[in-house]
């Protein structure tokens, strides 16, 4: 007969056997990932770092040059402009894909036959990729022949050349972006709306709220988390902008819509200067840094956004 | 739901009640299907836009005012689009790419999200809170160190032990599939499902005598099945959709992906749209065909990313 202290002391140490055995599992199954994530993030990372302070050029130099490729990049005025560029992108697109992806929710938040048929409808330009809706774009936004300007003719309006004038070109990013993502904020806002509690709504109809009210003090605090969400993502996605601005307008007229990332790929592939171009990916990637801290900060009450 | 309001009977003081309830909810349901409608239409006259040019013959595109009904059909813009540059073989590299990068992040994210959910190891918290803080460093600081590191990955495409002499994982699939083979949004997305499970049949199978791959593989990942259409669908779209990374690694015209074909035709032959047009609904079609197939697995996708805030 085994006594009861011997029982409790071998099962005490088979537990710890396969507590063991659980946790070497555990590390062999996250092992492909974080090894990809050392490879393809930690040492990146790093080395992005390293490369800013060098004149790195995949060829034949690769010397630290210090604080130069900083120096250089405060007085770089273009890349100062493709800051400027994206700025007016994200002031003019963030709140207007808010407004619209909102009232779109708003609008198609009820059980009515043919709403699903209607959030198909709205949702399908987010399944193009920026590069072919792009192309489409191209030819809609035609001065002569393209389907925007023929519309605007029908009303005796004579459109512009969209994509090659310096004052609508980033017009036009705006407007096919626009396009492209309510539907996706649409569906995001419509789940937060699920989310709002029914009772609010009623209390405030037998207060005499009209529908108006109800929209500005219950729909509109209770999404804060999902406009916050959206906001802060099409912000991050505005700093970043470089397929639209690629295929419709290759940055121009007149680096009118050049980009940050438009300019670091230039500099860093086609001028192979990857140094700098490293230097100028830092300044960006801090400028989006700082960004997603402040507005997490100012979020403070919320979750972190992932 | 918060659908009623303002539909009915609230209230009273507004000039509008000398109108009945029920003709004002009438009146309502019009207004909503007619802005409803008017709003879809706007949203899908590019659509209906492209195709129509991609069938249209040459002469009937450049004619003002616009022909909204296409008087003659052809297939030339398509015959085209297939032999000025080979669209065909671009189609079977996006598929291969986007297909491969399906099924790697479906099984190593639901392996680690496994792992990260329901094992006790040290540093599990830590590891994973290190993956999510990386998913706020944007993808520009990364791309000219990762060409560094691929063109330096040793004893392939002619490299050595040390990463020299060749060029690496550049200009291969494999420089496209392995950065994005186990990525943390996979990862993190599989985490959330195992979470919700509960543990217990965990411990009755390892009573059995089941080792914790099989537990993994037979008991819970199977549970995860929606969860994995969702996952499935939206790597693949952002596989098929991908073009700056590739841009970058592949530089062999035979290798280029269907982005990169349609970026450099309408780059190429700017004023021809109507193969541009067919070129571009080509790029669109099997997300379109995936989506009216799948479209739950969609909406529930993009759900979960807004819960998630």
């Amino acid at each position: 007969m085994i006594s009861a202290g011997k029982l409790e002391k071998s099962r005490s140490s088979a537990a710890a056997r396969l507590g063991r055995h659980q946790a070497r599992m555990g590390y062999l199954f996250v092992l492909p990932t974080m090894l990809l994530f050392l490879i393809f993030m930690v040492i990146p990372v790093g080395m992005a770092l390293y490369l800013s302070f060098t004149n790195y050029d995949v060829l034949s130099k690769n010397d630290w040059i210090g604080l130069s490729n900083y120096g250089r990049l405060l007085q770089d005025s273009l890349y100062w402009q493709t800051f400027v560029n994206v700025g007016f992108y994200a002031i003019v697109f963030v709140p207007l894909n808010l407004l619209i992806s909102l009232l779109l929710a708003v609008l198609l938040n009820r059980a009515a036959r043919g709403v699903k048929v209607l959030r198909t409808f709205y949702y399908l330009p987010t399944l193009t990729s920026a590069v072919a809706a792009a192309t489409v774009w191209l030819w809609l936004l035609h001065p002569e022949y393209g389907m925007v300007n023929g519309i605007l003719s029908a009303f005796g309006i004579v459109g512009p050349a969209w994509t090659s004038q310096t004052e609508t070109a980033m017009i036009a990013i705006i407007m096919m972006t626009l396009w492209q993502s309510v539907g996706s904020n649409m569906i995001i806002y419509l789940a937060g709306l699920q989310g709002i509690p029914d009772y609010l709504y009623e209390s405030a109809r037998l207060d005499g709220a009209s529908r108006f009210d109800c929209l500005r003090y219950i729909t509109w605090p209770q999404l804060r988390p999902t406009t916050f969400l959206v906001s802060t993502m099409a912000i991050i996605g505005a700093l970043q902008l470089f397929d639209q601005a690629f295929v419709l307008t290759q940055g121009g007229p007149a680096n009118a819509t050049k980009t940050p990332v438009y300019l670091i790929y230039q500099q860093g592939f086609n001028q192979l200067q990857m140094g700098y171009a490293s230097a100028q990916a830092f300044v960006l990637a801090m400028a989006i840094l700082v960004f997603s801290l402040i507005s997490m900060r100012l979020n403070k009450s919320e979750e972190p956004i992932l | 739901m918060g659908t009623a309001i303002g539909q009915g009977s609230g209230s009273s003081k507004h000039k509008s009640d000398r109108i009945s309830p029920r003709a004002r909810r009438a009146w309502n349901g019009a207004a909503f299907y007619v802005v409803g409608i008017l709003i879809a239409v706007v949203m899908f006259l590019p659509f209906y836009w492209s195709v129509m040019t991609s069938f249209k013959p040459d002469e009937d595109m450049f004619s003002m005012p616009i022909q909204w009904i296409p008087t003659s059909f052809t297939l030339d813009h398509y015959r085209k689009a297939f032999t000025t540059v080979p669209f065909g073989l671009y189609f079977w590299n996006s598929f291969f790419l986007a297909t491969t990068g399906v099924a790697l992040n479906l099984f190593f994210g639901s392996l680690s999200g496994y792992a990260f959910a329901k094992l006790k190891f040290k540093g599990n918290s830590g590891m994973f809170r290190l993956l999510l803080a990386a998913m706020m460093v944007p993808g520009i600081v990364t791309m000219i160190p990762s060409v560094y590191v691929l063109r330096h990955f040793p004893l392939t495409g002619g490299n050595d032990l040390f990463g020299d002499g060749g060029m690496g994982l550049m200009n291969s699939f494999w420089g496209i599939i392995l950065p994005g083979a186990s990525g943390t949004f996979a990862v993190f997305f599989m985490r959330q499902f195992f979470l919700a499970l509960p543990s217990d049949m965990m411990e009755m199978a390892r009573i059995e005598g089941c080792g914790e791959f099989r537990i993994f593989w037979r008991i819970y990942l199977p549970l995860t099945k929606p969860a994995l259409a969702t996952l499935g669908i939206f790597t693949f779209q952002a596989g098929w959709n991908s073009f700056l990374w590739p841009m970058i690694v592949l530089n062999d015209p035979d290798k280029a992906t269907i982005q990169m074909g349609l970026q450099a035709f309408s780059f190429n032959f700017q004023t021809d749209y109507g193969p541009m047009m067919a070129g571009a609904l080509i790029a669109i079609l099997p997300i379109l065909v995936l989506f009216l197939a799948l479209q739950r697995y969609f909406i529930q996708g993009i759900a979960f990313s807004g819960i998630k805030g």
